[in-house]
């Protein structure tokens, strides 16, 4: 089985968000960047798949050349090898357009992405992926076993979880349950001196349509401050939820 | 050109998100002059559309979709956005339209923005404003392509009445095996308790609640309020809870009109999630909690004692305003 795991470079989770150039753009300075965490999930369970059954495991990313450290984590984690296709990633119908190109060419069985990066929020990379090239797609994955040409998955909806039967070639947008939060590996100095060695291809990218473009950022208006109830005195917060706040 | 609108449905009854992408809908086809269809999936009342400004209603009647399945479902939309030359078509943030949507999009070649949570600032060119960076910021997005879809947040644009008559047409799209290629073998519903993305009210608790034991008052408070229960990472890590409550940057986003979170400090990540709930409130025992800076309202105690006593007060509330 060949298993390709998409990764997004996004910001750590405990990052600030500021913009620059006129509101145009992320400000990047100071911010540390990782595996997007709903791809890590998908990445550690492609491990599982390597150990358990023999997968060849490779990752790719779509990003410029600042995106490599990530990429270096991903092999240092396990991955066989990496494609970085040298573009910036501008919307989610441009990056599946790159993705699908790479997956023609690697004929890969399973293709393993995160349900959305938590950046930019889109959430359409892997379902826009498996449609143009015809492939089954499961979302929001919290469960994956493949046996043979069959795969068997757990889907998370709302209000509870939904198993899953259909076949290879699949694309998964993958989250947490994948595997646990406890099975995340951290790259060991072997991986991490292995991983210099491992192939980390660089591809130009295809003419690609982009359908969408970010114009502007907003941040949050601020907040007042909190309104502090006495704890001795609780009827006063069911009061001002129902005639203050009218939500209740 | 028409506006199409998916409308969701669980055992034939309407979700609250199809009034509100129906009401969105009906703001979009008044700017861009025309009218709103929408596509509904073995619904029973499908005339009520019209309520929220559904002028026709393609009504699908096919026991093999019963079950909810994306591919078959974006083919019918894929179908019905080329019969009515739909422009722009409108779904909710679920997580079943979330799994629709890219798939509709990649059909259509079209330009996809979900989380959105306004009206579009502008039609032409078409600019909508979505949340961004996990709620830690909003993007005004342009959508260039000719066919445009937008999925809309949950609780954000509302739900707003615009009287029409809707007239209701069998739909019978073609739908071949390949459409049913991902099967759904089972579906594990926990029945008749809200869910997190349905609910208007969110009851979240978290480490500071000491163990799965003292759950108790949190269901009480949830059910005296008809609010859905939810967690913070470390409870869900540690076990405490399913993982199916964790909400939060990794977990689920929560978007209701009341939080109310329980022992929970307000670490970034779990803001991230909840930020776009309307209205916060905390319960902590340390006022130094970083959640009293997020919240609108705050109790510095200890949760043992004012919960019980939160949950009294309700009670009475409720009977009051019976």
């Amino acid at each position: 089985m060949k298993i390709l795991v998409c990764i997004s470079n996004v910001p750590d989770t405990t990052s600030k968000i500021n913009f620059t150039e006129g509101d145009t753009q992320f400000d990047t300075n100071g911010v540390q960047f990782v595996i997007n965490p709903n791809d890590e999930f998908g990445l550690t369970r492609a491990m599982w798949f390597k150990e358990k059954q023999g997968a060849t495991v490779h990752v790719v990313n779509v990003g410029g050349v600042q995106t490599e450290p990530t990429i270096r984590k991903a092999l240092a984690i396990g991955a066989d090898e990496a494609i970085r296709v040298n573009a910036e990633p501008k919307d989610g119908f441009f990056v599946a357009q790159q993705l699908a190109k790479v997956v023609k060419k690697g004929e890969y069985d399973l293709i393993i992405a995160g349900r959305e990066s938590i950046d930019y929020n889109g959430g359409m990379v892997p379902g826009i992926l498996a449609t143009l090239l015809d492939m089954n797609f499961v979302n929001t994955c919290i469960g994956l076993e493949i046996d043979g040409d069959t795969a068997t998955a757990v889907r998370e909806i709302d209000g509870g979880k939904e198993k899953i039967s259909t076949s290879l070639p699949l694309v998964i947008g993958g989250q947490k349950g994948l595997v646990e939060e406890s099975d995340l590996r951290i790259p060991n100095m072997r991986g991490i001196m292995m991983a210099r060695k491992k192939a980390l291809n660089v591809i130009e990218p295809v003419d690609a349509t982009q359908p969408t473009q970010d114009q502007k950022f907003v941040k949050p208006a601020a907040k007042g401050p909190v309104k502090l109830v006495d704890a001795g005195n609780v009827g006063e917060l069911v009061e001002l939820l129902h005639n203050e706040a009218k939500v209740i | 050109m028409s506006v199409l609108v998916y409308t969701e449905s669980l055992k034939g009854k309407f979700k609250k998100n199809a009034f509100e992408v129906a009401s969105y809908a009906h703001k979009v086809a008044q700017d861009l002059g025309t009218t709103v269809t929408a596509v509904s999936f073995n619904a029973e009342d499908d005339a009520s559309l019209g309520t929220y400004g559904i002028s026709k209603v393609l009504k699908v009647s096919d026991d093999s979709l019963t079950t909810f399945n994306a591919k078959a479902y974006a083919d019918v939309l894929a179908q019905a956005v080329k019969g009515e030359d739909a422009k722009v078509i409108i779904l909710s943030s679920s997580v079943d339209s979330k799994f629709l949507a890219p798939i509709l999009t990649a059909k259509l070649t079209a330009g996809y923005v979900p989380n959105v949570v306004a009206a579009p600032e502008s039609t032409s060119p078409f600019i909508v404003k979505r949340t961004a960076f996990s709620n830690k910021g909003f993007a005004m997005t342009e959508i260039s392509s000719d066919i445009k879809v937008i999925g809309v947040s949950s609780n954000a644009f509302g739900v707003v009445e615009n009287n029409v008559s809707a007239s209701v047409e069998e739909y019978s799209p073609s739908l071949n095996d390949d459409a049913f290629a991902v099967k759904s073998v089972e579906v594990d519903r926990v029945v008749g308790k809200a869910t997190i993305a349905d609910a208007d009210i969110v009851v979240s608790g978290g480490r500071g609640l000491k163990g799965p034991e003292n759950w108790g008052m949190v269901e009480e408070l949830a059910d005296v309020l008809g609010a859905a229960t939810a967690c913070s990472k470390p409870v869900s890590d540690m076990g405490w809870r399913p993982h199916s409550e964790h909400v939060g940057q990794t977990g689920k986003p929560v978007a209701s009109n009341l939080y109310i979170a329980i022992g929970i400090s307000g670490a970034i990540q779990h803001l991230a999630g909840i930020n776009a709930s309307k209205v916060k409130v905390v319960i902590n025992n340390d006022p130094e909690a970083p959640f009293f800076k997020a919240a609108d309202y705050g109790i510095v105690g200890d949760a043992f004692e004012v919960v019980p006593e939160l949950i009294e007060k309700l009670k009475e509330f409720k009977a009051q305003n019976a």
